[in-house]
């Protein structure tokens, strides 16, 4: 058997990034949602909000631990697998990934020990602020990240200088780097949808224990929490992905022309707006979508608020400079799709919420409750549709994918790496979903006060008294709030669930 | 002064603080075996608990930094020792798995499984890290475009296994004298034992590879002849391995430690001492990468010395208050592994 070199490198990098971001998205999600119920628990004191704060920090941990595991392996693998990419970006692109560390890496994994291990060392303040800092890291992550890919997508700040008898890219401005035309854009797109996987991470668990009438009150304000931030999210990734697709019309036609499935440009002075697919499948060979519904002009008015002004298809580059198309178009109507999906879900929720009836509604928790593979796919499905369609170029209109790789290395070396990739990644999925199942079956700590509204059978004034022990008796955590103001908050809490 | 000298020094400390702080757990790791009984190992394990992932951040800053800094010698190491590279990767994946997956289940055959993995993991990672920190200081062969033009096999020599044991049994040593920090007891005096077997083993390699070095590599001696003032270094080496065993002797763990601190920090100082200014050394007829010829330009080396100095009083201010917040004997509770 011929081993292509350069395919198995993709196959690889693909692989494991791939398997990566199943990660990052949940950390930066649930950190956000983590920093909103620490800091409810902190002006609130209801212990509920602190059992809800230490609960999805443990699937915090074991999130964070394999996305940092899985997370090395990238950090090394520009130089294991594109040698000639990392000499040509090294300059620009090594840097972005190093402020990466320094700025980020650092800042995440210390604060990580305190928010995880520090419950019983520091006080309440610190231990918000540690979970602040590492919500922060993992966004300052995402940054950096992004801005480094982004470079790759559009370019900027840069010139190319011959170095070692080889061409490279140098930085001439690096704020012109780091706000390179796509960056911004993409980044905004990136944290939403990480907003929208942590927030249908967390109202699947919490659905599911509604449906199980198990932990209800932590169940029902998580929920809700999760459902304020999925909601605004995804509401906002609609305004994100239209200027988005703005921008990739203009920076990298060619890869909106494969996302739309636009193969042939309308001829010149036809007044012909671009059809815009909402369903089909492209036909690569015929040049046309198959089985498709288009709204006509559509696509035209979305990038030019213009029904009859044609976009440039795949026909005016050249065949060498073309993206291929099923997989951009498949995987970019799939997030689009899943977006929509989004926003319908989580509107209606917001409207059944608003109407007091939202969780009486098993069927639409039962929605919930699978719904959260919904955004895992529409992360995964995004970005390979923004990287498959950056092909053929590794750094889009300077270097191709076929010449970054590192050519030296033998093909059966990367075989080998690859399939060691798979199985060990296979085995640790395997064993995450494992101990997250195991984890949602345990369920969150008791509130340190006694369960307080779940079973509706405790009598306010037992509540009263133990959220007023629960306020003054829990050494670290106490506060200076006397124990009459902890009751009358909680009672209001309570009297605010049972409107809901 | 020069920004590529100065790039070669930064990553200098980065590989020191990453050897020094990830050293222990790896050492811990390598240990692991030896501790007998569920809750000792889980004391064992959660001596390091809050502290390896932020060790970790070291390498990977390491590599984020020769990579913007050096990018030839990042292309030309990695995939030059491509395989032993992967192993190291999927060793730290491993590694962090097991040390965190461990505790989740209270199943033996659980249990038994992730120790196994958390101690193979943390020995196929340090040994790998001494070979190819062998490797690149003893010389491998390179293109004229400073490309690595050996094998697989051309990693096995001698010096670069030499190194690498000396990391593992370093690491193993390093591990007790901080595992002496942090537990009671009898499993106390057993760290005391590991301790003292592990520096007897470690003082015995460093001859061993002071040996090697000095018949087999000659090269490394280049900057010693320039500067004979560098040798005040492998003297205030074998200073801090006598200290070793003071600490150890006299019952004060946190000098045995530091003194193991200062040992790996002298043993990095001299390594980037034979290095200089080589990157990667050549043992072909081709040159040898340099900080000058492997760097970045030099607008790129200012940038991002103004990030290094921005940054690195942080990376100081959280590793400090992570330290302080969780220093002292490990105590087992709810939220430990």
């Amino acid at each position: 058997m011929d081993l292509d070199l350069v395919e198995l490198s993709r196959a690889q990098f693909a692989l494991t990034v791939m398997f990566h971001y199943l990660f990052p998205p949940l950390s930066i999600g649930l950190g956000l949602l983590m920093v909103v119920m620490e800091g409810l628990y902190l002006r609130t004191g209801n212990p509920q909000y602190e059992a809800m704060t230490r609960f999805w920090t443990r699937i915090f941990a074991v999130n964070f631990a394999v996305g940092v595991a899985s997370g090395i392996t990238m950090e090394f693998q520009f130089g294991t697998n594109w040698a000639a990419y990392s000499r040509f970006v090294g300059d620009v692109f090594g840097s972005a990934l190093a402020a990466e560390g320094i700025f980020a890496f650092f800042l995440e994994s210390g604060f990580l020990a305190v928010l995880v291990f520090g419950w019983n060392r520091v006080g309440p303040r610190m231990h918000f602020f540690a979970t602040t800092m590492v919500f922060l890291g993992s966004c300052f992550s995402a940054v950096w990240i992004v801005i480094a890919n982004s470079w790759q997508h559009t370019p900027a700040g840069f010139h190319l200088v011959e170095h070692q008898g080889v061409l490279r890219a140098e930085i001439t401005d690096f704020w012109a780097m780091v706000f390179n035309p796509s960056a911004m854009h993409r980044l905004g797109h990136v944290m939403l949808g990480a907003f929208i996987l942590g927030a249908f991470f967390v109202m699947s668990i919490s659905a599911w224990y509604l449906l199980k009438r198990r932990h209800e009150d932590f169940a029902r304000r998580s929920f809700l929490i999760a459902l304020t931030v999925g909601a605004l999210a995804s509401w906002g990734e609609l305004v994100s992905g239209h200027s988005q697709a703005r921008a990739v019309a203009h920076n990298q036609p060619a890869k909106l022309a494969a996302f739309e499935g636009h193969f042939v440009t309308a001829e010149q002075g036809a007044e012909q707006g671009t059809e815009l697919w909402v369903l089909g499948w492209p036909n690569v060979e015929q040049q046309r979508v198959d089985y498709g519904i288009g709204i006509p002009g559509m696509l035209s008015y979305l990038v030019y608020d213009d029904f009859d002004r044609p976009l440039p298809a795949l026909d005016q580059f050249p065949p060498e400079d073309r993206p291929p198309v099923v997989v951009p178009f498949v995987s970019y109507h799939v997030m689009v799709a899943l977006g929509m999906a989004f926003i319908g879900m989580t509107s209606l929720a917001l409207v059944l919420w608003w109407r007091g009836v939202l969780f009486r509604q098993r069927w639409l928790l039962w929605l919930f409750v699978v719904a959260v593979v919904g955004p895992y796919i529409a992360n995964q499905t995004g970005w390979v549709a923004a990287e498959v369609g950056r092909q053929p170029w590794v750094v889009y209109g300077l270097l191709r994918t076929s010449d970054g790789v590192s050519a030296l290395v033998p093909p059966e070396q990367v075989l080998v790496s690859l399939v060691a990739f798979s199985g060990v990644y296979l085995a640790l999925l395997a064993v995450w979903l494992y101990v997250v199942n195991e984890k949602i079956r345990h369920g969150p700590p008791e509130p340190a006060a006694a369960s307080t509204s779940s079973t509706g059978s405790t009598s306010t004034t037992g509540l009263v008294a133990a959220a007023a022990a629960a306020g003054v008796g829990r050494g670290g955590h106490s506060y200076t709030d006397t124990a009459d103001e902890v009751a009358a908050r909680s009672s209001a809490a309570l009297a605010m669930e049972d409107d809901g | 002064m020069d920004l590529h000298i100065a790039w070669f020094i930064l990553l200098g400390v980065l590989l020191m603080g990453y050897a020094i702080l990830d050293g222990f757990d790896l050492g811990v790791g390598i240990l692991f075996p030896l501790v007998r009984g569920d809750t000792e190992r889980r004391l064992v394990l959660n001596s390091i608990g809050p502290l390896w992932d932020g060790n970790e951040v070291w390498l990977v800053t390491f590599g984020g930094a020769l990579f913007s800094a050096f990018p030839e010698a990042y292309a030309t190491v990695l995939s030059g020792f491509y395989l032993p590279v992967i192993l190291v990767l999927l060793s730290l994946v491993g590694r962090a798995i097991s040390i965190e997956f461990r505790g989740k289940s209270q199943s033996r055959f659980w249990r038994g499984y992730w120790d196994f993995s958390f101690f193979l993991s943390s020995l196929v990672a340090t040994l790998v890290f001494g070979v190819a920190l062998g490797n690149v200081v003893g010389g491998i062969a390179l293109t004229v475009q400073g490309h690595y033009a050996g094998r697989l096999g051309d990693l096995f020599q001698p010096f670069a296994l030499a190194v690498g044991l000396l990391a593992v049994v370093g690491a193993a040593m390093h591990g007790a004298l901080y595992l002496q920090l942090k537990v009671e007891g009898p499993l106390a005096q057993h760290v005391r034992r590991w301790a003292w077997g592990a520096y007897f083993a470690f003082v015995g390699l460093n001859i061993v590879v002071a040996g090697l070095a000095l018949t087999r590599v000659p090269h490394l001696l280049v900057n010693f002849e320039r500067w004979p003032v560098v040798w005040v270094m492998p003297v205030l080496v074998g200073l801090a391995l006598a200290n070793i065993s003071r600490g150890l002797a006299r019952g004060r763990p946190m000098g045995a430690f530091l003194s193991s601190c200062a040992t790996i920090a002298g043993l990095t100082f001299l390594a980037a001492a034979a290095l200089y200014p080589n990157i990667v050394v050549s043992s072909s007829a081709a040159p040898s990468l340099d900080i000058y010829r492997a760097a970045s330009s030099e607008a790129t080396l200012r940038l991002m010395g103004i990030i290094a100095l921005i940054g690195m009083p942080l990376v100081a201010t959280y590793t400090a208050t992570v330290y302080w917040v969780f220093r002292g004997k490990v105590k087992l509770d709810e939220h430990s592994y």
